[in-house]
C-alpha cells in the first residue's frame, strides 16, 4: 500500500471514529458522554494547565521506567531462556501461565510490597510489560529457521559470528513486536495503577474526574491517553515495519 | 547403460588407482530414542565411492535417510557406526573444508541483499574485499542474478532464491557440492532450467556432485551414477550409470535411452516406495 493510500485510510478511520462518536453522545445525552467537540476544546484547555503537566510528568516518570525495566529486562530473560532448549521447554510454559493471570488481582500485594507511590506504579508497570517482551523473544529465538543455523555450519562460522550476523538479525524483527506490545502493556500497568492507588499522575486525575462525575474531564483526559498511545504505537508500527522482511 | 562399479567400494580393486573424492565405509544412522519416540535405524549400511569430479544422482523413497545421509557427508550429523571420508580424511562432527551445501528449505537471509547474500560467507571468513567482489561477480553472472543483484530475497520468486543459494555454495569454490532436493519447491519448469544450470555449473567448476532428489527424470537427467536408495534403513539397491555425455543438457529426455532409463529407475523404486507408505 502506498504511503498516501494509507493517510487516506487514516482519515477515514478518524471521520468515522468522530461520526461514531457524535452519534452516541447524541444518543445518550451530552451529559453523559461528552460530544468531540466539547471534549477536544477541554482537552486544549487541560494541555494549558501546570497540573496536568504535573501529573503527566508524574505518569511519564513511571511509566519511562517500567518501559526501561521491562523491555531490557524482558529481553534479557527471553535471550536467557530461549537460548537454552531446557529452559525454554520449562519456562515457556510457566510465563506463558503467569502472563495470562489476571494482574489486577495481584495489586494488592504489589501494594504491600511496594507501599503507595512511584515504585509500586513501576512495579505494577513492569508486571504487564516483561511477559509480552519474554515471550515473543523465546519465540523468535525458537522460530528461527533451522537452515539457517546449518548454513552457519556449513560456512564454518565461529559461535560469535552465528550470534551476531545469523541468529541476531533473524530475531530482531519478531524482537521489535515484542517491545511494541511490552511498551502498550506497561503504559496499561502504570495507568491502571494510578488509577486505584496512587497520590499523582494522569490515572489519579482520571478516577478523581470519574469520581467528582466530570465527565468532561474524563473524556479529555481519555482522549488525550488515547492519542498518546496510538501515536506512539504508530510510530512502532512503522519501525516494526520496516525490520519485517515480507 | 550398466550397473556400476562404484558400489560397494570395499570389493572394487581399482579402486586406488581411480581418483576417490569420496569414500562412505559401512555408514549406519541411528536416530536414538526419544520421550514418545523409538529408536530410527535410519541409514546403513552404505558403502560407496565418488569419484572426483563426478555427479551423482540419489533417489529413494520418502524418508529413506537421503538427507541423512547428505548431513554424514557434511559433517553435520556423525553417525552412528562406520567412516566417512573426503580425500582420504575422516569427517569428524566438523564441516569438512572444500563442501558446499544447497538445502531444500530457502537458507537464503532475508535481512541481506543478492549480492550480501553471496558474499556473507566470505566476509565472515575475512577475505579481501576486492577477492570477494571478483567471485561474487562471477558467481552472479553465472546464476543470472545480475539483474536482482540489490534486491532482497522476499521480492524474488523461489527458484531466484534457490539460485542466491547455490551461488552461495559457488563462490566458497566447493570441491565437493552436496544437494538435497534443491529444486523441491519448484514449478517443472523451472526445474528443468535449473538442472540445466547445474551442469553448466558442474561443468565449469569441475567439481563433485551429489545431487538428492525426489524426481525420476532429474535424476536419470542430470547425473552420471544414479544411485537408488531402499526404504529405511536406506541403502543402496543399486547404482546405475547413465552414460551421457558431459555436455549434456534437457533434451536428452527426448532420447529412447532416457526412457529405458527411468523405466528402470522407476521399476527399481516402485516396491521400495510402496514398502515406505506401508504401516511399518
Amino acid at each position: 500500500m502506498t504511503a498516501r493510500g494509507r493517510m487516506l485510510d487514516y482519515a477515514l478511520l478518524g471521520l468515522a471514529l468522530y461520526a461514531g462518536w457524535w452519534a452516541l453522545a447524541t444518543m445518550v445525552g451530552t451529559d453523559a458522554l461528552t460530544p468531540p467537540n466539547r471534549t477536544l476544546e477541554r482537552a486544549g484547555e487541560l494541555l494549558s494547565t501546570a497540573s496536568f503537566w504535573r501529573h503527566t510528568r508524574a505518569t511519564g516518570t513511571a511509566f519511562a521506567w517500567a518501559c526501561l525495566l521491562s523491555l531490557a529486562g524482558g529481553l534479557l530473560i527471553g535471550l536467557a531462556v530461549g537460548l537454552s532448549r531446557l529452559a525454554t521447554e520449562v519456562g515457556e510454559p510457566l510465563i506463558g501461565t503467569l502472563y495470562t493471570i489476571p494482574k489486577i488481582t495481584l495489586y494488592p500485594v504489589v501494594l504491600l510490597a511496594f507501599g503507595l507511590g512511584l515504585s509500586a506504579k513501576i512495579a505494577f508497570g513492569v508486571l504487564h510489560g516483561i511477559f509480552p517482551v519474554i515471550l515473543l523473544t523465546i519465540g523468535a529465538i525458537r522460530n528461527t529457521k533451522q537452515v539457517y543455523l546449518k548454513s552457519a555450519r556449513v560456512m564454518k562460522l565461529t559461535r560469535t559470528q552465528t550470534a551476531l550476523h545469523v541468529l541476531a538479525p533473524a530475531i530482531v524483527p519478531e524482537i521489535v513486536t515484542g517491545l511494541r506490545i511490552g511498551f502498550s502493556s506497561a503504559l496499561l500497568g502504570t495507568l491502571v495503577a494510578e488509577l486505584f492507588a496512587s497520590e499523582e499522575g494522569l490515572g489519579f486525575i482520571l478516577i478523581r474526574a470519574m469520581e467528582a462525575n466530570r465527565v468532561t474531564d474524563v473524556m479529555a483526559l481519555a482522549f488525550l491517553l488515547f492519542a498518546f498511545a496510538a501515536g506512539v504505537g504508530g510510530v512502532l508500527l512503522a519501525v516494526e515495519r520496516r525490520f519485517h522482511h515480507g | 547403460m550398466s550397473s556400476s562399479a562404484i558400489a560397494p567400494a570395499r570389493a572394487d580393486a581399482s579402486a586406488s588407482e581411480r581418483d576417490i573424492h569420496v569414500q562412505f565405509r559401512d555408514v549406519n544412522h541411528v536416530y536414538p530414542a526419544r520421550a514418545g519416540h523409538e529408536a530410527v535405524h535410519a541409514l546403513g549400511p552404505i558403502d560407496l565411492a565418488l569419484q572426483r569430479g563426478e555427479f551423482l544422482s540419489i533417489i529413494g523413497p520418502s524418508g529413506c535417510g537421503k538427507t541423512t545421509l547428505l548431513e554424514v557427508l557434511a559433517g553435520l550429523v556423525t553417525p552412528t557406526s562406520g567412516a566417512v571420508e573426503i580425500d582420504g580424511r575422516a569427517v569428524q562432527g566438523a564441516v569438512p573444508d572444500g563442501v558446499g551445501v544447497v538445502f531444500q528449505e530457502d537458507a537464503s537471509f532475508p535481512w541481506l541483499t543478492v549480492a550480501d547474500n553471496i558474499a556473507f560467507s566470505l566476509k565472515r571468513a575475512g577475505m579481501e574485499k576486492a577477492e570477494i567482489a571478483t567471485r561474487v561477480d562471477y558467481a552472479i553472472g553465472l546464476m543470472g542474478l545480475t539483474r536482482f543483484r540489490k534486491a532482497y530475497p522476499s521480492q524474488l520468486s523461489g527458484g531466484m532464491r534457490q539460485r542466491v543459494c547455490i551461488a552461495r555454495t559457488l563462490v566458497t569454490r566447493p570441491k565437493l557440492i552436496l544437494l538435497d532436493e534443491p529444486f523441491g519447491a519448484l514449478d517443472q519448469q523451472t526445474r528443468l532450467i535449473m538442472g540445466e544450470e547445474l551442469l553448466k555449473l558442474w561443468r565449469e567448476t569441475g567439481a563433485t556432485v551429489m545431487l538428492i532428489t525426489h524426481s525420476l527424470d532429474e535424476a536419470a537427467l542430470l547425473a552420471d551414477h544414479v544411485a537408488v536408495m531402499s526404504a529405511r534403513p536406506g541403502h543402496f539397491i543399486e547404482v546405475i550409470a547413465t552414460g551421457w555425455p558431459r555436455d549434456r543438457d534437457s533434451r536428452l529426455a527426448s532420447t529412447p535411452e532416457f526412457g529405458a532409463l527411468t523405466s528402470r529407475l522407476w521399476a527399481l523404486l516402485r516396491d521400495e516406495s510402496i514398502k515406505a507408505m506401508g504401516p511399518t
